[in-house]
């Protein structure tokens, strides 16, 4: 199991630590519940050293990315950051990532800790167009410093003007001294702030100088078991929750980030295209429970009369709202907004109602 | 960790406190501290009658379900009202406001497969 340059320090803070995607990661510090409501309500720093980044460089990058993600990146200006995925050639999805535009000759892709190896494969066996391509994983470490007191925090780090930069874009500049620190106004928890992307070497560093700053506003570490919360509340996608190999970006409500202008040709290309003209039949919703309870990964959607209609892929209960709250795929017309659906609970249907997303 | 000695404990992290033929039961401070925060309680089992280790509720915490077993053998006649709207209650004070139910013991020489504070601990502490 892997460490990130941060692990001492979730020890030191009595972190319950759990091995997730082959790295040794905090779970919970003072309590998911608390954690969530620091991020929402203050500021809170997640260790996401784990995620993957890969370059993308050469002549013909954007050909690449063009090729092998679902987003449209000549829309993409330096200095911007896109959500897409990697379709996988059979109508499901590699990878949900973020790509970053440096310069026409240079991208950053920033991917899932637990596809790593298999993004790398993929994008190897794909590049017919000899981009450079490098793993520089194990070599960066990342910060995400999320919630509404993020940007006073950092500011007092960095010459920067962060309230400059607007949603998904980003900076390379100094932060605490450290120079070459990707600050990116990005997250996966729908409370503002930044990621920072920085080596290794730095890590202990900023850490310190991070906290030192943010005593003031009240800040500390979150564990995963939040994240999950935040990102749960906010109807964000989780890689293997809720989007797979087998699940279609059109299925799993990403038609936003599945893009056929520009003449952008890429990997799915057409059976996305007739999926989006034609409709599908199973389609990634939010839902709220009715009746009391918590809906979980795994759990049965029937409609009334106790049908299976679907599959819960995520599901809490939201700390915001003190309900269950979840998103799973739904059969047929009852995944339109508003369609009253039942949740297997125990061997119990407990009434849960189709909404929009985000929850809160 | 506390471990009250007047309490029986069990493997699957329950405690019991037995007075007569009544036991008071609950889950560990161990136990509620391993689940972290306590998000929902589902006792739907009074006055029904269980043997002992079988499932009387489900406990959840946010990321977790996990179900509750009899220490002892018996009919369960009441449980805690307080917890369907505080189940924090458990993570707050375990052995105390967090109680589950009450059983009317069928065989109140079944406390004799319990352990004891000290046992409890050894087995925690593994």
């Amino acid at each position: 199991m892997k460490n990130t340059p941060f692990t001492m320090f979730h020890v030191a803070a009595g972190a319950r630590m759990m091995p997730f995607a082959g790295y040794n990661m905090p779970i919970e510090y003072s309590g998911i519940k608390d954690e969530h409501m620091i991020v929402r309500n203050g500021v809170g720093v997640f260790d996401v050293s784990h995620m993957g980044e890969i370059w993308v460089k050469g002549p013909d990058a954007l050909n690449f990315i063009q090729k092998v993600c679902s987003n449209d990146a000549s829309v993409l200006v330096p200095g911007k950051a896109q959500y897409s995925c990697f379709p996988n050639g059979k109508g499901g999805i590699v990878d949900d990532l973020l790509v970053y535009f440096f310069q026409p000759d240079k991208y950053l892709l920033v991917v899932n800790a637990a596809n790593i190896q298999k993004d790398w494969e993929w994008l190897v066996s794909q590049n017919n167009m000899n981009v450079e391509l490098e793993n520089a994983s194990d070599r960066i470490a990342q910060l995400a410093v999320q919630g509404p007191k993020a940007l006073q925090v950092l500011q007092k780090l960095t010459d920067v003007d962060l309230a400059a930069i607007p949603y998904y874009s980003f900076v390379v500049g100094s932060v605490a001294g450290v120079e070459d620190v990707i600050i990116s106004a990005t997250g996966y928890t729908g409370a503002g702030g930044f990621e920072l992307y920085f080596y290794n070497e730095y890590a202990p560093f900023i850490w310190e100088k991070l906290f030192s700053a943010g005593e003031e506003f009240g800040i500390k570490p979150i564990g995963l078991g939040a994240r999950d919360t935040l990102r749960l509340e906010m109807g964000y996608c989780l890689y293997g929750n809720d989007i797979d190999d087998t699940t279609s970006p059109i299925e799993a409500g990403l038609a936003w980030i599945t893009k056929f202008t520009n003449n952008k040709n890429f990997i799915d290309r057409d059976l996305l295209f007739a999926q989006k003209q034609q409709g599908v039949n199973r389609k990634l919703r939010g839902f709220k429970m009715i009746d009391k309870g918590i809906p979980r990964h795994g759990y049965e959607i029937t409609d009334a009369s106790g049908k299976i209609i679907g599959t819960v892929t995520s599901g809490s209960i939201s700390p915001v709202l003190g309900i269950g709250i979840g998103m799973g795929y739904i059969n047929g017309s009852l995944s339109n907004l508003g369609s009253e659906i039942y949740i297997s609970v125990r061997n119990k249907l407990l009434k849960a109602e189709v909404v929009k997303t985000p929850f809160i | 960790m506390n471990l009250p000695e007047n309490l029986k404990y069990t493997k699957d992290h329950e405690w019991a406190l037995i007075e007569g033929d009544i036991a008071i039961i609950g889950i560990t401070d161990f136990a509620q501290k391993e689940l972290g925060d306590i998000v929902f309680v589902e006792i739907e089992t009074v006055d029904e009658t269980l043997a002992q280790e079988e499932i009387f509720g489900t406990v959840e915490a946010v990321k977790t379900v996990s179900d509750l077993f009899m220490p002892l053998g018996g009919e369960i006649i009441e449980k805690n009202p307080a917890l369907e709207d505080s189940p924090e209650l458990i993570n707050k004070d375990p052995y105390g406001e967090g109680w589950m139910i009450k059983v009317k013991m069928l065989n109140p020489s079944e406390a004799n497969n319990l352990l004891s504070a000290a046992e409890y601990k050894a087995l925690i502490e593994g």
